[in-house]
């Protein structure tokens, strides 16, 4: 089964973020196929490198950073909600002439398209919000 | 690939969160993928389609005029629970009009909101392939 | 199947599963995850409505949230199963599409 999962709130604010990442870890468990994990609304907050956590307590950004690595996962972060929210990577950082950026390792910024062609490839959407 | 049936389903009231606003944005960039699409508008989601929206004093977007332009987008099917509405104690009436011109009847131009029950609802909800919730 | 119903927020808190009762269809199931699994408790004040609600549905309540919230499962309406999120991962696969109650 091919999964798609968007993703619409950050990290540690709402267990939404936590919902998406368990339920993509044990569909890839079981074998499914994830074609896109896609972040939007507050959702891009979960793509940063900068956030330091407790030690005691799980590391969000880092988690999706690895099971995409693991897994090979299209982990995108929506441009339009990430450029309002200060999600940039170093080519959004340069065009807005900003002096960082603060993207997780491998996460991609891109547009909204994403979001409908996963629907369109995947035979199921699951939506992880507030 | 055959074109899938997209419901974007609208629960929220506008400008308290910016749920509203970016469930409109997905519409408006998905239209282009020529895709079966729908819009639901419960519960507070009805507030979104309300007249007379003004948001200058907030000095925050105010994208509800942006509703009129989803006929230019070839999107008809605005459905809205008759439930949410009476809830409320709104009406069709208190509702922007919303139109699309039809290709297929000589470019008429007809009315894209349509009030349904629950039940209706209920049955588009069934018949279609992705359910998008912000 | 038709559409796995998912509500995620307490019935205390939010109309979601108002919401959700009133527009799902017979044979849909509802899973309940985050703060919705307080739905699935004995004795509150919406027990009945959902205990009548399980004659039209299949209802879930998915087990590690309410592991989490302490909330024991001979603490649940007769009938209501849990799942885990292998079973959660199952129930996205039985049914054809899924619906979240934000």
């Amino acid at each position: 089964m091919k999964f798609a999962i968007l993703v619409n709130e950050g990290p540690y604010t709402h267990e939404a973020a936590d919902s998406a990442y368990q339920f993509t870890a044990a569909a890839l468990g079981a074998g499914h196929e994830i074609v896109r994990v896609f972040f939007y609304h507050d959702g891009v907050n979960n793509g940063t490198r900068l956030s330091v956590p407790p030690q005691d307590d799980r590391n969000i950004s880092q988690r999706w950073s690895e099971l995409g690595a693991e897994h090979d996962l299209e982990l995108i972060v929506c441009v339009a909600a990430a450029q309002r929210r200060g999600l940039l990577d170093a080519d959004e950082a340069k065009r807005a002439g900003k002096d960082s950026d603060n993207i997780a390792e491998g996460f991609q910024i891109s547009g909204l398209g994403q979001l409908i062609d996963a629907g369109i490839q995947a035979d199921r959407l699951l939506v992880f919000g507030d | 690939m055959a074109s899938k049936r997209f419901l974007y389903m609208n629960r929220k009231a506008p400008h308290g969160s910016v749920y509203a606003l970016e469930s409109l944005e997905v519409v408006l960039i998905g239209a282009a993928f020529e895709q079966d699409v729908s819009l639901a508008f419960v519960d507070d989601g009805v507030y979104q389609l309300l007249l007379n929206q003004d948001t200058a004093a907030l000095g925050s977007k105010n994208f509800s005029p942006t509703f009129k332009a989803l006929g230019d987008y070839d999107i008809s099917k605005i459905y809205v629970e008759a439930e949410s509405l009476e809830a409320r104690g709104l009406t069709r009436d208190d509702l922007m009009p919303l139109t699309w011109e039809d290709e297929d009847d000589d470019w008429a131009e007809k009315d894209s909101i349509h009030i349904v029950s629950s039940e209706a609802l209920a049955e588009i909800i069934e018949q279609q392939d992705v359910l998008l919730n912000f | 199947m038709s559409v796995l119903h998912i509500v995620n927020k307490s019935p205390f808190e939010r109309n979601s599963l108002d919401a959700c009762l009133r527009l799902a269809q017979a044979d849909s199931a509802i899973l309940l995850i985050e703060d919705g699994i307080y739905a699935a408790q004995q004795g509150t004040a919406v027990s009945d409505r959902v205990a009548a609600a399980m004659a039209k549905y299949q209802i879930y309540a998915l087990s590690p949230d309410l592991q989490a919230r302490g909330i024991s499962e001979d603490r649940l309406i007769d009938g209501i199963k849990t799942v885990d999120y292998d079973g959660f991962v199952q129930l996205a696969c039985d049914f054809d599409k899924s619906q979240s109650w934000l």
